[in-house]
């Protein structure tokens, strides 16, 4: 049939079409302002941070413990009731050098978002961050890494109470 | 089962371009016009209508199904929107299978549609809602984080080199060039182009990613007996599969889709299929970045883990290989306009199965072919089997 179709429908256009005025098109903002709840075990994991912890949540049944802690255990459906704390360090299990913003603007400095594998929880179980205090070319997988916290007066209970995990010195 | 044989008899697409001139209405409209006037149907002929598009966020639409409704032919008709994040292409049509397995309608048009463009100043920022609103987006994420994370620890743990995932990009770019609807075909691009591309996120580089694109994706399903009145050359849905993971993404296996494995031996087991490898003749694994046909590939078992890069090194991917991946071009070539993307390979297949596929066409007359999609927080699988 494609090979029978001469003529799709569909027209593009580039950008030149908008700056001289060849299209028509109406601008909007959508704006919208959210507070979240935390919830019970979030709620938990936010005051934990406050306090300078990782906490995580053990499941009885599976016998594994994950971070960030959870109401239920998403694989046995039982209730977590059994919240312990993580260390602050951990293993970076991947890592990517970023050059773009959320927004798609360049930037000089790579961030660089990594999934660390944190101390105390199940292997493979880690949570999304980012790695400072090191030269990007040296972050490698499976580096061992420590969390930097704010100083405590500085703390609101929130995920960014963790300013990045930098290197462990090895001796 | 007690479970109807579904056909697919009929399918139509618009251009997937980086910006339309038509709203998502108008597009939707130009792929169901396509897929009713191409199987001689009318929207008379039609008992229900599915529709899949990916986030509203994309156009602020709220309630983007019901926007769409007139456009995909719904109004007065029973009608549904499925949204299973960038599944969704390769869900709409399982929808619409059961619809009409179930016995409960003759025909039914599934389109799907997306348009990126809306969103300024890039589609990537409607995608940042995605991640968790209280441990995640504090840290300000974007997008192709999640797939940097995923492929730098897919390469680190089976050992694959970069260049070896390039070569993906470059074959699918490649065969979309005899894309009559592709973005961006390109027939001399080569795995140096890929790996001098622009660095993004590393190790994801321009070349490596599909474009934000628009586009709409038609196809008409219909019961066996409204198949073989209709059409000649029925397209079965032999087998479908789909499956969630958990969302708790950094508290699992990145180097494996285990939710790929589980949606493909759902459609395997469906399709009586006991040895993909040999029974499977086209694939069309999702491919919204190159490393993840790889990773689907091996999801479907239809490579062993880490060892899908052999299938592109040893031609068996291409075209004219044993087992011909992406020979539509994918999203790589012929662009992602998410949810429009995914319905593309199911159209494709039907194409193909059928022997129309023109400049594209796989040798040697293939009888079964394999559409995937995947999405969500890079937790969902869906697997369609179709043959002749």
């Amino acid at each position: 049939m494609t090979s029978k179709i001469k003529m799709f429908p569909g027209t593009p256009l580039s950008e030149e079409d908008f700056t001289e005025g060849n299209v028509l098109f109406n601008v909007d903002q959508m704006r919208g302002d959210f507070a979240w709840d935390t919830g019970v075990a979030i709620g938990a994991y936010l005051a934990a941070l406050k306090e300078g912890m990782l906490l995580g949540a053990r499941c009885a049944t599976c016998r594994r413990t994950v971070v960030p802690p959870r109401l239920v255990c998403e694989w046995c459906f039982r209730p977590m009731v059994d919240y312990v704390p993580l260390q602050d360090t951990g293993t970076v299990n991947t890592f990517s050098l970023c050059y773009v913003t959320w927004d798609v603007q360049r930037i000089k400095e790579p961030e660089i978002p990594a999934v660390i594998e944190i101390d105390g929880a199940s292997p493979l179980h880690g949570i999304m961050h980012k790695i400072g205090e090191v030269e990007p070319e040296k972050v490698h997988i499976g580096m061992r890494v420590k969390a930097v916290w704010r100083p405590p007066s500085d703390r609101v209970g929130a995920i960014t109470d963790i300013l990045h995990f930098k290197p462990i010195e090895e001796v | 089962m007690g479970m109807r044989k579904v056909a697919v008899i009929g399918a139509g697409m618009t251009k997937f371009v980086r910006r339309a001139q038509e709203t998502p209405k108008e597009l939707s409209w130009g792929a169901a016009r396509m897929a009713l006037e191409t199987a001689d149907l009318t929207l008379d002929d039609v008992d229900a209508v599915c529709v899949g598009t990916a986030p509203d966020a994309f156009d602020s639409v709220h309630m983007n199904g019901e926007y769409l409704s007139d456009g995909a032919g719904a109004w007065r008709k029973p009608y549904m929107r499925s949204y299973v994040g960038g599944g969704t292409g390769v869900f709409a049509p399982i929808q619409g299978w059961y619809h009409v397995a179930s016995g409960l309608f003759d025909l039914v048009l599934v389109v799907a549609e997306e348009k990126m463009s809306s969103f300024y100043p890039h589609a990537q920022a409607a995608f940042l809602t995605i991640f968790d609103h209280t441990t995640e987006r504090p840290l300000k994420p974007n997008l192709l984080w999640i797939f940097a994370l995923e492929m730098n620890r897919y390469m680190q743990t089976y050992g694959i080199s970069k260049e070896d995932i390039a070569r993906v990009s470059v074959q699918h770019k490649r065969n979309a060039a005899d894309h009559p609807c592709a973005l961006l075909g390109d027939a001399d691009i080569t795995v140096q182009d890929v790996l001098n591309s622009e660095v993004l996120a590393w190790p994801v580089q321009r070349l490596d990613v599909s474009p934000v694109s628009d586009g709409a994706v038609a196809v008409i399903l219909a019961a066996e007996h409204i198949a073989k009145r209709v059409t000649d050359k029925p397209v079965w849905i032999e087998g479908v599969g789909w499956c969630l993971d958990t969302a708790y993404w950094t508290n699992r296996d990145l180097a494996y889709p285990r939710y790929v494995e589980s949606a493909a031996r759902m459609a395997y087991e469906m399709a009586g299929i006991r040895e993909p490898r040999k029974e499977i003749h086209i694939a069309e694994p999702y491919d919204p970045f190159d490393y993840k046909a790889l990773h689907h590939l091996e999801g479907l078992q239809l490579a062993d883990r880490g060892q899908a890069p052999r299938l592109y090194i040893d031609g068996i991917a291409a075209r004219d290989g044993n087992m011909p991946v992406c020979p539509s071009g994918g999203l790589l070539g012929v662009g992602n306009p998410i949810a429009a993307a995914g319905l593309m390979k199911i159209a494709e297949l039907f194409w193909q199965l059928r022997g129309e596929a023109g400049d594209r066409q796989v040798p040697g007359s293939p009888r079964r072919g394999l559409a995937q999609a995947w999405g969500d927080l890079m937790q969902v699988g869906t697997v369609v089997i179709m043959g002749r």
